[in-house]
């Protein structure tokens, strides 16, 4: 409802015209919703800026490297011979989210179901209220946790009992390191959780009842009708909530730079201390020794913010029919 | 199949799925109770009022940093809300304008963007210096810029909701009594949907107070009580970050402290504006 | 028929005399949006201080005409409007007509109850002078009393003038509505089926207070409801798929209609 016309009539001479020297006000509106404009699109103009600064600040390493800084292992900041390559980063961010998805998706999903179609709605709101906590808690304060409980739990119990049976195969083998991919990719798990409960709940709900009546009426049990006239509907709504996640795993920096033991090389093990590209940027951006290394580390940011950025944008595609047709009153 | 194996079956699932609840509460439950054990510790009033000691010396408190995160969030609330007041009237007012559609999209896009990435962001287009920079070095500004950004979109996002849920017959109303749009909009519709603005615009600092990632190289970090804008600043997140790497145990003690009470004043904030919309909506059952 | 169950409004109030000139003049008015034409050659007369009804079945462009009165319709994306509607002798679509301007003189009252959330009562009232550069408070208390007073709400609502206007009954938001449109102190109200919403007792109300204020303005209202027009209106207005069908006296029309469908209509044959 920007600036309306009424559409003018040449030929005749009782026009209703609204002509633009008639109003003062309707040039203080122009001028007010002008402003308005302008001020709404500062924001998605830095968006458009993000590429274009990140690049440049990564020119001087993307110059050097060109596309070996993806697949180069060698990280060597001496400044006679400096080199620089991401690829440990690289797979260790893809390796903490895609097990942290493999983890919490399943049990995200579960949730879901179990709180709107087999809680009694007393208990849905608790569980949606705990669900919202465990959203709010700050990446540092899961990193705290991570660092002085998940941690010690791991390398303390959890390891030996995996090792003992199962260490002859690398994930489980040596080495074990205090602080590993796996303490990462627990804590990623639990932080990328409520995204996916809440958006799967959104998904759940917006089935409609009579789905599920149909499927009860037919004799259908309770996790028969889940399966049948659920969860078929909900399938994008799961997706993208994933996908979501996703974006927010490869993404999440503070927890996981915390506790991921910042190893900077590749190992089969889950026991061996890691790097991702977030955690990575995290610790050495401040102390870079030179503008080679602010530059890889910047190109690394620009690599992250594509892929993120794509992955989000697939994720909100694969919503947006589910909320469309969602449940609002 | 036989209707026994059926129903078995149907309980097996489900109760995989309760297993599932009651496995991600452990981590939740623990979280909290060493949060408060460790936290409720440390807490003194002393504690909360005294800034940075030298390790080794008693009685240092983590003022500096509650100070440095409010003087943080007031500078990116100063820069996220007016934008996010224009973006949030346009996208629920300006209905017919084509630039409505990509900006809701890229505002979707923003809120997805990583909190590290923004800090490298900000570096390098303000904090560093040479290059096109600002140069600003790193400072409390630079840090707020960074916190609005991530603030923006979640407040335009909320902004539009409130304002949108005021119904297009409030505008003819006012209209009709002769009222310019622009204050119709301004005046009366906002103002009708200050509640619901506000609701966000806290929802949104609660989300943004915790945020360690795009202070790192923007507002850096200090020991110090904020001062110039073009200092650098601590900020409890940041503090705790650094406190959890150190050796000291004087320092993660100091860590866990300033966890719980970031984790409170985020609860709190959080709670207390769910309180406040529910009395003000389960109120006097106004309008939707 | 069923005209004899029908309570006509008794001729003498009708202060239409042919010798007053008429306050509006409507002539050839046609209005729509973008292809949709609403309002087909419309041409016709309004009296002083007399209500007028615009009666006819759902969709057949009344809301339409009485909000090309005070161009509200130019508000909506896609109006259009052409041909000419005067007051008192000028053309509110003339260039130099400021919509806005116009608006003041003009007052509405819409069809659902809509005071403005999270305003108090007496805000409701105010906002009006107030956005419009009336500041002194004694003056902004005087005209709110008085507004509410000529709306019949005062009595109800001089004790929780700061309560929020949401928090009243449907009928006594309708009448919040008039006193709204009053307080900017307009000498033509539009009222869009004002009843619609509420329940027989608060319409009854209304009515009273519409043929109260029908003495100092000039009042121009919509309703699907014949028995309405018959009960308030001094003169009807039948409009059918945006043509005016006829126009004349209410006790007239509904006692001898010239026009077959306007008989079947007020004897209740179209929807």
């Amino acid at each position: 409802m920007l600036m309306t016309t009424v559409q003018l009539d040449g030929d005749q001479t009782e026009n209703l015209s609204c002509s633009a020297g008639a109003s003062r006000q309707a040039f203080g509106d122009r001028v007010f919703f002008a402003v308005l404009t302008g001020a709404s699109l500062i924001a998605p103009l830095i968006l458009l800026l993000f590429v274009a600064v990140l690049a440049y600040g990564a020119w001087p390493s993307i110059r050097e490297f060109g596309l070996s800084f993806l697949t180069s292992s060698v990280w060597e900041p001496n400044p006679e011979r400096e080199r620089y390559g991401a690829f440990p980063f690289i797979v260790g961010t893809l390796i903490s989210a895609t097990l942290a998805l493999a983890l919490a998706a399943p049990a995200g999903i579960g949730i879901a179901t179990l709180v709107n179609e087999v809680l009694p709605s007393r208990l849905r709101g608790t569980a949606r209220f705990l669900i919202e906590i465990l959203a709010t808690i700050p990446s540092v304060v899961y990193g705290l946790w991570g660092v002085f409980v998940l941690a010690p739990w791991v390398s303390g119990t959890l390891q030996p009992a995996l090792a003992k049976p199962l260490g002859f195969i690398p994930v489980f083998g040596p080495p074990y390191e205090p602080r590993n991919m796996l303490c990462a990719v627990l804590i990623l798990a639990i932080m990328v959780l409520p995204i996916i409960v809440s958006v799967s709940l959104d998904a759940i709900r917006s089935v409609p009842a009579s789905y599920r009546e149909a499927a009860l009426g037919l004799g259908a049990t309770r996790w028969e009708m889940v399966r049948i006239a659920v969860w078929p509907p909900a399938r994008s709504g799961f997706i993208g909530g994933c996908i979501l996640a996703l974006g927010r795993a490869l993404g999440e920096t503070m927890a996981v730079t915390m506790v991921i033991g910042n190893g900077r090389r590749i190992s089969a093990s889950l026991f061996a201390a890691s790097d991702t590209v977030a955690s990575t940027i995290a610790n050495q951006f401040a102390e870079a020794p030179s503008d080679l290394f602010t530059a890889a580390l910047i190109e690394m940011a620009l690599l992250l913010f594509v892929v993120t950025l794509s992955v989000n944008v697939i994720a909100r595609w694969l919503i947006r029919p589910a909320a469309r047709t969602g449940a609002r009153p | 199949m036989s209707p026994v194996y059926r129903r078995w079956k149907s309980r097996l699932f489900l109760g995989l799925m309760g297993l599932a609840l009651l496995v991600c509460l452990v981590p939740l439950a623990s979280l909290l109770l060493t949060l408060v054990v460790k936290g409720g510790h440390v807490i003194s009033l002393r504690f909360l009022t005294a800034g940075w000691q030298p390790v080794g010396e008693r009685g240092g408190g983590i003022a500096h940093a509650i100070a440095g995160s409010l003087y943080l969030l007031g500078v990116a609330t100063l820069i996220a809300a007016p934008l996010g007041l224009a973006k949030g009237l346009f996208l629920a007012r300006g209905d017919r304008h084509w630039l409505t559609g990509p900006v809701r999209v890229l505002l979707d896009v923003m809120s997805g963007i990583p909190a590290i990435i923004v800090g490298v962001f900000v570096y390098t287009l303000v904090v560093r210096r040479g290059g096109f920079s600002l140069g600003t070095g790193f400072s409390l500004l630079a840090g707020g810029l960074a916190l609005a950004m991530i603030m923006l979109p979640i407040f335009a996002r909320t902004t539009e909701e409130a304002v949108r849920a005021i119904p297009p017959s409030v505008d003819e109303a006012g209209l009709a009594l002769g009222l310019p749009r622009r204050r119709v909009v301004l005046w009366i519709v906002l103002r009708s949907a200050v509640p619901a603005v506000l609701t966000g615009l806290f929802l949104a600092l609660a989300r943004v107070a915790g945020e360690a990632a795009p202070l790192l190289f923007t507002a850096f970090g200090s020991n110090a009580f904020p001062g110039s804008p073009l200092e650098p600043a601590g900020s409890l997140p940041q503090l705790l970050f650094e406190y959890a790497r150190q050796p000291f145990e004087e320092l993660v003690r100091q860590a866990w402290g300033a966890a719980l009470v970031l984790v409170a004043m985020i609860l709190a904030v959080r709670l207390l504006t769910h309180a406040y919309t529910r009395w003000r909506y389960g109120g006097h059952g106004g309008h939707a | 028929m069923n005209l004899m169950e029908t309570n006509l409004k008794p001729p003498a109030s009708t202060p239409a005399s042919p010798a007053r000139p008429p306050r509006i003049v409507v002539d050839r008015l046609e209005a729509g949006f973008g292809r949709h034409q609403v309002l087909r050659s419309v041409s016709l007369d309004l009296p002083d201080r007399a209500i007028t009804a615009v009666m006819g079945p759902s969709g057949c462009g009344k809301s339409t005409f009485i909000r090309c009165i005070n161009r509200l319709h130019d508000e909506v994306p896609g109006a259009w409007a052409r041909g000419s509607i005067a007051v008192d002798g000028q053309d509110l679509y003339a260039p130099s007509v400021d919509p806005v301007q116009l608006r003041r003189r003009i007052g509405m009252v819409f069809q659902r109850p809509n005071p403005f959330p999270t305003f108090s009562i007496y805000d409701n009232v105010a906002v009006g002078l107030r956005l419009n550069g009336t500041r002194k408070r004694a003056i902004l208390d005087e005209r709110v009393e008085q507004s509410l007073r000529r709306a019949a709400l005062w009595d109800e609502v001089k004790d929780r003038l700061d309560k929020p206007g949401t928090g009243l009954s449907g009928g006594q938001q309708q009448r919040l509505c008039i006193a709204r449109a009053l307080a900017v102190e307009p000498e033509i109200l539009l009222l869009d089926e004002p009843c619609s919403a509420l329940d027989p007792v608060a319409t009854e109300r209304i009515e009273e207070l519409l043929l109260d204020l029908e003495r100092d303005y000039t009042l121009v209202m919509v309703t699907h409801n014949i028995q309405q027009a018959a009960r308030v209106a001094d003169r009807t207005v039948f409009l059918l798929l945006g043509e005016l069908v006829e126009v004349g006296q209410t006790s007239d029309m509904f006692t001898n209609p010239k026009d077959p469908r306007t008989e079947s209509f007020i004897s209740g044959r179209f929807g």
